[in-house]
């Protein structure tokens, strides 16, 4: 069930993704990091995004972080490795930007990549969509 | 045994068409919710929502010793229902005093009509059939097949129901019910719910049921409202304090220790579990429910266990973000000695242990 409650998720064609519904937006060396439009639509309203430090060591696979919704808690898993430069305080906030607008204001992450190399393993938006539908 | 196939409402198609998040809910297929969670939770609050629940069971007594045997199986008095029209919150007891269910009984033309919940149809179906033997002449009726169930929730419930049935519903005071038509239709409403807002629940038959439900969500664009699914139904119970089967009750459980002893009438005479009532009832209570408000916004969830400095001293069993009141609530069992308001706990929430406030029940209670 790509589609859910009516709405058409969006996957942008120029993010990849990963099988844990995190995007990776790739800008030279660094990657801004969130979790895709069918991960938002799935937990519903988000009331609390629990972040890593910058500075800390983010391995791919590995879990960086929680999301809350009002119906569910889930981990948050790295698509990438490499050290976080920043996160986006507003969350704290106003965790809401994430069901809003996940790609833009609901990102979550930038990271330094460590092993540009594990982007091969991501999927363009046209495979993350067929993934999210089956 | 055999997979049980899951149910179905009579408005399952209507929900499709109004592109709900179904899942399967103590083997039903059920709407979780519409828009969002948040968005219908206010509308509720605000203007008024409009949920199916016709996935509850009914049932039906009658017969010369249905008083009787109404009286003996549940934890309130029935003859508080001495008049037609009235209705009444209960609970039936296993003979330990632990809850089989909460339900309501609405007083029938000889008889009495028990609404129980969905996911203990089957059970309370049993235990009342193995316990009415001793009642000659009562006859018991599963109808819960044939009733569509319709909750109209909120602080515009009421004059859209007007708009719908004439001034006179706002007349019908809480806990009793009417008969009448609605868009034509024969059916019966309570001024009852489960959400703590003022409002009615709509009792039409299940081939009815949709036409009903497209009627009243058609009509009440004007007072705001909103389809709303089991996610804010239960969101909106936990902040107005209200109990559920399965979390707040079980079979290990009294009403008493949940809080429920404004609904057990042990002066009525003996009934099914009164010993083990009366006994928790003088000796005092081995656990108590209470209600907190967790520091942070982390929620605490079912199961989380409470601490009080190290020591572990119960576990939380409903949690949630409190959306109206806007930080996040939760109802925990705990020993005796912390129930006291303001006194402090710790509920673990994955690796931390957050501060949580013991407040007064309901959290919400509307003006």
């Amino acid at each position: 069930m790509g589609d859910t409650a009516g709405k058409t998720l969006l996957y942008p064609a120029e993010l990849k993704y990963v099988k844990t519904h995190e995007f990776i937006r790739v800008d030279g060396a660094e990657a801004t990091i969130g979790i895709t439009a069918f991960a938002a639509d799935q937990l519903g309203d988000v009331t609390y995004v629990e972040l890593p430090k910058v500075g800390a060591k983010l391995k791919k696979e590995a879990k960086f972080g929680v999301i809350e919704s009002v119906k569910s808690v889930s981990d948050l898993y790295s698509p990438v490795s490499g050290e976080v430069t920043a996160i986006n305080d507003r969350l704290s906030s106003e965790p809401e930007l994430v069901n809003l607008d996940c790609y833009n204001e609901g990102w979550m992450l930038k990271v330094k990549l460590s092993e540009p190399k594990e982007l091969d393993g991501s999927m363009s938006a046209d495979d993350y969509k067929k993934f999210v539908v089956e | 045994m055999t997979t049980a196939q899951v149910k179905q409402t009579p408005l399952a198609s209507a929900h499709k068409e109004l592109g709900a998040r179904m899942v399967d809910f103590a083997g039903w297929f059920m709407p979780v919710q519409y828009k969002s969670i948040v968005s219908e939770h206010t509308a509720v609050r605000t203007n008024c929502g409009l949920f199916d629940v016709s996935h509850m069971g009914e049932f039906l007594v009658t017969g010369a010793k249905a008083h009787d045997f109404v009286q003996f199986m549940v934890a309130n008095d029935i003859n508080k229902l001495n008049k037609p029209n009235m209705a009444l919150y209960t609970q039936m007891c296993t003979d330990e005093g632990g809850t089989v269910d909460d339900l309501i009984v609405y007083r029938l033309d000889g008889g009495y009509l028990l609404v129980v919940n969905a996911s203990n149809i089957d059970k309370d179906w049993a235990w009342l059939n193995e316990n009415v033997g001793d009642y000659k002449g009562v006859a018991l009726k599963d109808i819960s097949e044939d009733m569509g169930l319709l909750a109209l929730q909120g602080p515009k419930a009421v004059d859209l129901m007007a708009s719908l049935a004439g001034d006179w519903v706002k007349d019908i005071p809480s806990f009793h019910y009417a008969t009448g038509k609605l868009d034509g239709i024969e059916c019966a409403w309570g001024r009852t719910g489960y959400t703590g807002e003022d409002g009615f629940e709509i009792f039409i038959a299940a081939n009815k049921a949709e036409k009903l439900w497209k009627k009243i969500l058609d009509k009440g664009q004007a007072f705001g409202i909103e389809p709303c699914g089991l996610g804010a139904r239960d969101t909106l119970r936990l902040e107005a304090g209200l109990p559920l089967y399965g979390h707040e009750l079980d079979e290990n459980t009294s009403p008493l220790e949940a809080g429920l002893g404004w609904s057990v009438k042990l002066e009525k005479g003996e009934f099914m579990g009164s010993s083990t009532l009366n006994a928790q009832s003088k000796m005092g209570l081995s656990k108590q429910l209470i209600c907190l408000k967790t520091e942070g916004k982390a929620l605490p969830r079912q199961g989380y266990p409470v601490f009080d400095g190290e020591r572990q001293i119960g576990a939380i069993t409903s949690g949630s973000q409190g959306i109206t009141v806007g930080y996040p609530i939760a109802c925990a069992f705990v020993p005796r000695g912390y129930s006291e308001i303001g006194k402090k706990v710790q509920v673990q929430i994955r690796d931390a242990k957050v501060v949580g406030e013991v407040v007064k029940r309901p959290f919400y209670k509307r003006k």
